[in-house]
């Protein structure tokens, strides 16, 4: 194949990839990612990417000081709603 | 090599595990409407209860929790501590405002997740993120548009991915890529959801998940070069 013709494959194979990956669908079995070692780096590496991404963020623990701002923050509108109630 | 749910496509809710404490995780408490790991199911219903009858050691003990999930959520979304500790607080007072209205449909943690989303979208809206109109206003400038790959086959990542790596490059992402690669690909929503969330095309979710992937793959591959550049 022509770099040319090549260039294009990849450019028509890469446009429809988001919609490929979303489908859920078998992708090996498109002719031209089987024939083409870029693409096929490039979807390695993306499932490699979304991979990496669901392990990356733990789970963490906000500062103790949040709950008593929180607190405060609760306090003050249920004054203020209390003082609107009281006045009507 | 087929990309299903469990691996590119996303971590699907039927897909992601329990203990990651996300949407999908909670989701599946949903029979007994109420916290997946915590403490058990009539406990805390009753703990419910008194905190949507007015008692507020009761709401404490709703905040203790969810406080790590939801600012983790927070942080995951916004990528500051600062604004996460913001977003945390106001999604917390909301539900606070709303908690009496709760009717347990869903999961407690489901809906308190949902509500958390939409603080953090509103937040992002005021700082001029247009989700309105995604398919223009969440596209970056064209020098921040990822490039195309059709040069030489490129196989660094096909290693282990540096972590550090890559949680900089996604907190280097454009605000509207960050925003539907964490929904997608680490809370695990879908494209219908995150349509219906952003108030976009299912079209330009998936076409905006796939340009932040690209980004991502491209700030990978030049880590070294922009690392040495800081």
């Amino acid at each position: 194949m022509s770099p040319n013709a090549n260039y294009f494959a990849c450019a028509t194979f890469q446009s429809q990839l988001p919609e490929l990956i979303a489908s859920g669908g078998n992708i090996s079995d498109d002719p031209h990612l089987r024939s083409c070692d870029v693409c096929r780096a490039l979807l390695a590496d993306l499932e490699t990417i979304a991979a990496a991404a669901r392990q990356l963020f733990p789970i963490v623990e906000p500062p103790d000081a949040l709950w008593n701002q929180i607190e405060l923050a609760i306090e003050h509108e249920e004054a203020t709603s209390g003082n609107h109630s009281n006045a009507s | 090599m087929t990309y299903s749910d469990s691996s590119i496509q996303s971590a699907s809710h039927a897909s992601v595990e329990p203990s990651r404490e996300s949407a999908s995780a909670t989701a599946t408490a949903s029979s007994n409407h109420l916290l997946p790991n915590g403490p058990a199911a009539s406990e805390q219903a009753e703990i419910l209860a008194r905190a949507q009858a007015g008692d507020s050691h009761a709401f404490a003990q709703l905040y203790s929790m969810n406080k790590r999930r939801i600012y983790s959520l927070c942080l995951r979304m916004v990528g500051s501590v600062a604004e996460a500790e913001d977003l945390t607080q106001e999604a917390f007072l909301q539900f606070h405002r709303k908690i009496a209205t709760f009717r347990g449909e869903s999961a407690l943690s489901t809906w308190l997740h949902r509500l958390a989303i939409n603080v953090v979208l509103m937040h992002l809206r005021k700082k001029g993120l247009q989700l309105t109109s995604l398919d223009e206003a969440m596209d970056p400038a064209p020098d921040q548009r990822p490039g195309r790959s059709f040069g030489a086959p490129d196989l660094i990542l096909s290693g282990a991915i540096d972590r550090l790596a890559l949680r900089r490059a996604i907190d280097d992402l454009p605000a509207g890529y960050r925003l539907i690669f964490v929904l997608h690909d680490i809370e695990g929503y879908e494209h219908n959801e995150i349509a219906t969330l952003l108030d976009c095309s299912i079209g330009n979710s998936k076409s905006q998940l796939h340009k932040a992937r690209l980004k991502l793959r491209e700030a990978l591959r030049t880590y070294p070069k922009t690392e040495a550049r800081r």
